[in-house]
């Protein structure tokens, strides 16, 4: 690791750059695909440097005058759901696990040990697998098509709920002990030692979270009927019209890079606190 | 204003016949102002004891009150105490001014009081540059002292330390021992301090109790304990080298153990099974026999600066003397002659460990 040696450099940035053109040339393409008409794209072979419609395409997709075979639904709208959801999901799962996480480290009451053990086993029933009892019950309640329905089922979180746990332990009982002493309650521990303490773990699980929420799209495709309530995944899937009709194949390509923006800036701005907790650890 | 006082006072973990006991019946009256050091091996029970009158372990049994109000069932916050913490507990988030105010700010004590409190803590504990670094930017010595100031700016009634010192480095923690002396003597406040270090203990304390498995064996001023220990215990864990201890039978002016039958310069306060204790430095030598000399073979000498330890045996069992530094050391392998003196002699029972009165 430590040697320096201009061959071993070369491999090493040969293997790395080889990497980055894996990862990346997907995306060259569908950036490309997104600046030029449907019909360019279709002419083999395929164009490989920007087109001049690039303004075009995204407003046409944005404002849903798409015109293809699919569903032509305005994107602005989608990712306008999309946000809600990944927002309400990533806020709720970190309100919802570090109360539990507090509640379990922190207090002794009946049947604790098995309420740990609960929510851990839980961890093996993803949406997935559960899917049929939550559509039954979100269809009961009357939250289909509604940001609830689209929601709440996705809230509770027992990987978060350990991880905070986990991070709790590590606490040390003096600091809690000298709250005490200090005066401070069970709330105002956690909201004035816990809570600022947990920031790096936050922030970590934010990134994790708004990712995994924007990502849905098994629920939300069956949680919603209705144009108006697609998160932007469902929509671009409801752009493709099956077969051999006639896609828009560059409005749909100006959407997946609409869709993947908003956790790709989630990432880059988190990944300043992230570097941040990891080089000064408050313990 | 604030004494405490402990009576009885138990603690158990876990109930029923198979609860762990680890303190048992401690009694003890500490006055208002006193410096109390509670001092043990680890595992005795001083800091549990010292975390009861706090407030974060529960009292099991008996009785702890604090300026005359019982307390076993008052939370930590209300007991007009303040503790500072071996690791000292500093919420590692907030600035040293943070941390020293975050008490009175949940007291709801004004701005302005809470800067002054602070600042003069900050002055006495000579903090006053550090009062916007966070934790992590301190030294350990630093820390320990935000942890005092912490304390500091309660104005309790009563400080408890939880072996404040144990995390210094050794020339710090004789400076650091000064100045919670110094305070002391300043702000006058009823003290308790935990340490299993006998240096400090008898450094600091105005008395001290000293701990063994859960039972106090002895409270006294530090010159008491050393001059007069109550029990084997004692007289072995206070003073090092430890006093040496010979289990024998005492008959008149002879005190016969191990094969040897060693003369007294008095009478054993009574007869039969005695633990006969001597400290090393009570003890007299020549190099040539004489009459009431205890024979002792010497094994090993160490140099230790302003004085040697010699170590050697009598009739098998090993002893330790203690010789000025300056003297020629004796050479291994030849008898040295002890002139015990009647005054410096301890007598312990043989069966109860307890110091046996003439």
């Amino acid at each position: 690791m430590v040697e320096r040696r201009s061959t071993l450099g070369i491999l090493a940035h040969a293997v790395m750059i080889l990497g980055v053109l894996i990862v990346a040339f997907p995306l060259y393409i569908a950036f490309i695909a997104s600046t030029h008409t449907s019909q360019a794209i279709l002419q083999v072979p395929m164009p490989m440097s920007p087109g001049g419609h690039f303004w075009e395409n995204y407003l046409a997709a944005l404002n849903g005058h798409g015109g293809g075979a699919g569903s032509n639904a305005p994107v602005a709208r989608m990712m306008w759901v999309s946000l809600v959801t990944a927002l309400v999901i990533t806020f709720g799962k970190i309100a919802i696990s570090l109360l539990s996480a507090f509640a379990l480290v922190y207090f002794r009451f009946p049947l604790r040990g098995l309420v740990f053990w609960a929510i851990f086993v839980t961890l093996m029933l993803p949406v997935e697998v559960r899917i049929s009892p939550t559509y039954k019950v979100v269809s009961d309640l009357g939250m289909l098509n509604t940001y609830a329905g689209l929601t709440v089922p996705l809230i509770a979180s027992a990987t978060a709920t350990f991880l905070f746990r986990q991070f709790f332990l590590t606490v040390p009982d003096e600091l809690v002990e000298a709250a005490r002493i200090d005066g401070a309650g069970p709330m105002r521990f956690f909201k004035d030692i816990l809570l600022p303490l947990s920031k790096t773990s936050i922030a970590a699980l934010f990134v994790i979270q708004f990712i995994y929420g924007w990502n849905q799209y098994l629920w939300p495709l069956i949680a919603t009927t209705g144009e108006q309530m697609y998160p932007v995944v469902v929509g671009i899937r409801m752009m493709i019209a099956g077969g051999d009709s006639g896609n828009e194949w560059n409005i749909v390509m100006a959407t997946a890079i609409l869709a993947m923006l908003p956790p790709a800036i989630v990432v880059i701005l988190m990944q300043r606190w992230f570097v941040k907790g990891l080089v000064d650890t408050e313990k | 204003m604030a004494a405490i006082s402990l009576k009885n006072v138990v603690k158990r973990y876990g109930i029923g016949p198979k609860a762990n006991q680890v303190i048992h019946g401690v009694n003890a009256e500490i006055g208002d102002g006193e410096f109390i050091v509670i001092v043990g091996p680890s595992g005795c029970g001083k800091s549990t004891l010292l975390r009861m009158v706090a407030g974060l372990e529960e009292v099991s049994g008996g009785e702890i009150s604090i300026g005359g109000r019982v307390v076993n069932d008052v939370e930590p916050s209300e007991r007009d105490i303040a503790m500072v913490f071996q690791n000292y507990a500093l919420y590692p988030h907030m600035s040293v001014f943070d941390n020293m105010a975050y008490g009175l700010k949940i007291a709801k004590v004004p701005v302005a009081d809470i800067k002054t409190r602070v600042d003069k803590a900050a002055k006495i504990l000579e903090l006053g540059a550090l009062l916007q670094r966070k934790p992590r930017e301190l030294s350990g010595g630093q820390r320990q002292r935000v942890a005092m100031g912490r304390a500091i700016v309660r104005q309790p009634q009563v400080f408890l330390f939880d072996e404040p010192l144990s995390n210094l480095d050794a020339k710090l923690r004789g400076q650091t021992r000064l100045e919670i002396r110094k305070l002391h003597a300043e702000l006058g406040v009823t003290s308790l301090f935990v340490t299993h270090d006998q240096v400090e203990a008898m450094t600091l304390a105005q008395r001290m109790i000293v701990m063994n498995a859960g039972h106090m064996e002895q409270i006294g001023t530090p010159e008491e304990v050393y001059a007069r220990p109550a029990t084997t215990f004692v007289a072995s864990f206070i003073g090092s080298p430890p006093m040496n201890l010979l289990t024998g039978r005492a008959q008149g002016t002879r005190f016969a153990f191990g094969g040897a039958d060693l003369p007294l310069p008095a009478a054993a306060p009574r007869d039969g099974e005695l633990i006969l204790g001597v400290r090393p430095e009570h003890l007299g030598h020549a190099s040539v026999a004489h009459d009431g000399g205890w024979p002792l073979t010497i094994e090993m000498v160490e140099m230790l600066g302003a004085e040697r330890l010699v170590h050697g045996r009598i009739a098998d069992h090993g002893f330790t003397l203690r010789i000025d530094g300056t003297l020629v050391p004796p050479a291994p392998g030849s008898t040295l002659h002890l002139k015990p003196s009647a005054d410096h002699l301890h007598w312990f029972d043989a069966a109860t460990g307890k110091r046996v009165v003439a």
